[in-house]
């Protein structure tokens, strides 16, 4: 080996490619919001409707169900305000899927610049889920102006609810799209499987349905697992903040939803935790095998 | 062949490369049924291939440093694994200051944005703040020699602007430590002088500087030192035109 001379002060030097993580990306915010810009400006671009499909979109899915189960299996009738209550809880699911789909698919999509040049590799998935954030915004203020219009008054905590939920959804989505999308760098089965997650997760919330329909038929323990899922607890907070202030307070919410609210958060941060630890694992491998 | 030379560390060291090896898995087999049927046909499912094995050097501050070999030689390999882009399986690379790489530019480019956001999006990839780049705009819409289709989509360039605006934002990124890799070969002759000219400018204001070219003897006359690699290992480094000479020995 060599003989070193003078040893310089090695405190000095850093090891290229070894970043710290999620820390790294609000270090670098300002390319952060640049790259979320970029996508959000393409994302409509050469197409004549432009922004209008972010609205588009989520209301014709809104017609369909509220066809089919609003009016044909009867559910306008049982649930007071049948249309906010499936507004809200399908706005909340259309966040987190496409949140977590994005994510996934964010590293594969942006393998060019991967192979190229270094760069904290937690940008993509998190950029991916805040464009996310950003097509959810108009299908909220939709949501926000239907409910001022029946007459939504909204508390303090009604507006927590909403937060907490957002933020459930935000995290949740983004850990999610850590772990699936670091392993979709070498097996693309990934992004077929969160495909599925998908579709499930849609119907394992009450979104479509009420939650006392599934407190009348599952046992109790696998009803506190339902409610368990974090994202039965993000649409139960949007119910709660938008949809429950509109009616006169003949159903119920879930008993205890501040506390499964607070769970779901803690369970998002874990996803949080454990994509960034798998992320961090697979990194070393994505520039060599996308 | 001359002996290479031991790598000494002093207290101006920018990069040092100790013990470096890098090794890369081909996989022979893409799906479970492919890895099954191999596997029942013993054949090999993957083979490993050596990019680098036990490369030392130390590389000072204000030098600037060719990297020499032939194709599949492993200097583009070196040039990532001092970016970052890739880690070594052995040894160590270790790095002080800023370092940004000239590697195939243009990678971060959108095509449906225009040159003005792309100048700013690729320069923030390159590690520069918001600040930075509005200081330095101007500086590179001039280089680029585009003043007139700044905000037009870059996909309306010809294949020569595209080059020329994404070589001048990497070249007015600001670094300790510029790597490049193949980018001479940008543009017109005019521009190509131009880029080396810039090249030679931010070696003299004590940059370090890292090329990989195949032009030997523009990177002979760039740079003073030269680093030959063959089959993953260096078998010179000295005076680079004596390092060109024994390349072409081989």
């Amino acid at each position: 080996m060599t003989e070193l001379v003078s040893r310089p002060d090695l405190r000095e030097f850093t090891r290229p490619g070894r970043g710290a993580g999620l820390i790294d990306v609000f270090r670098r915010r300002y390319l952060l919001t640049l790259l979320v810009r970029k996508e959000v400006q393409v994302r409509y671009r050469g197409s004549a409707l432009g922004w209008l499909w972010s609205y588009v979109k989520p209301v014709t899915q809104f017609l369909v169900f509220f066809l089919a189960l609003g009016v044909f299996l009867r559910l306008n009738g049982s649930i007071e305000n049948y249309p906010i209550y499936l507004f809200s809880g399908l706005i909340t699911i259309n966040l987190f899927s496409e949140a977590f789909s994005n994510a996934t698919k964010s590293l594969v999509d942006n393998a060019a610049l991967i192979k190229k040049i270094y760069l904290p590799r937690e940008l993509f998935p998190v950029a991916s889920t805040l464009v996310a954030f950003v097509n959810f915004l108009p299908q909220a203020l939709v949501l926000l102006v239907v409910c001022l219009f029946v007459g939504w008054r909204p508390t303090v905590f009604d507006i927590l609810a909403i937060l907490l939920g957002m933020a459930i959804i935000v995290c949740f989505a983004i850990g999610l799209g850590m772990l699936f999308g670091s392993v979709n760098v070498s097996f693309r089965d990934a992004q077929n499987f969160v495909e599925l997650i998908i579709l499930v997760a849609t119907w394992v919330s009450p979104v479509l349905y009420q939650w006392t329909m599934v407190r009348d038929i599952l046992p109790d323990w696998m009803l506190v697992l339902y409610q368990l899922n974090p994202m039965t607890a993000a649409v139960e907070l949007f119910h709660a903040g938008f949809w429950h202030p509109t009616t006169e307070g003949a159903v119920d919410l879930p008993p205890n939803l501040a506390y499964y609210g607070l769970a779901a958060f803690g369970l998002a941060a874990l996803t949080l935790l454990i994509g960034q630890f798998v992320f961090r694992k697979l990194e070393p491998r994505f520039a060599q095998d996308l | 062949m001359p002996k290479t030379s031991d790598p000494v560390l002093t207290d101006r060291a920018s990069i040092i490369v100790r013990g470096v090896g890098k090794r890369f898995l081909l996989r022979h087999t893409h799906s479970l049924k492919e890895t099954f049927i191999a596997a029942i046909r013993r054949k090999k499912i993957a083979s490993t291939f050596e990019a680098l094995d036990g490369v030392d050097f130390v590389i000072n501050e204000g030098e600037s440093v060719a990297l020499l070999g032939f194709n599949g030689s492993g200097k583009s390999t070196l040039l990532k694994l001092i970016s970052g882009v890739y880690r070594p399986d052995r040894g160590e690379v270790l790095t002080r200051g800023r370092v940004a790489g000239l590697i195939e530019v243009g990678a971060g480019f959108h095509p449906d944005l225009s040159g003005r956001e792309n100048i700013y999006l690729n320069a923030a990839i390159l590690g520069m703040t918001q600040k930075e780049i509005d200081e330095r705009f101007d500086e590179i819409v001039a280089f680029s020699e585009i003043e007139q289709f700044i905000d037009t989509e870059v996909k309306h360039y010809s294949s020569g602007m595209f080059l020329r605006l994404a070589f001048s934002v990497a070249i007015h990124t600001e670094v300790d430590i510029l790597l490049v890799d193949e980018i001479l070969s940008v543009g017109d002759e005019p521009f190509q002088r131009k880029c080396v000219a810039k090249i030679r400018e931010l070696s003299a204001a004590g940059k370090t500087l890292v090329v990989v070219s195949h032009d030997l003897n523009m990177v002979a006359d760039l740079c003073e030192r030269g680093i030959l690699i063959t089959k993953g290992k260096v078998v010179f480094d000295g005076e680079s035109h004596e390092a060109v000479a024994a390349m072409r020995a081989q």
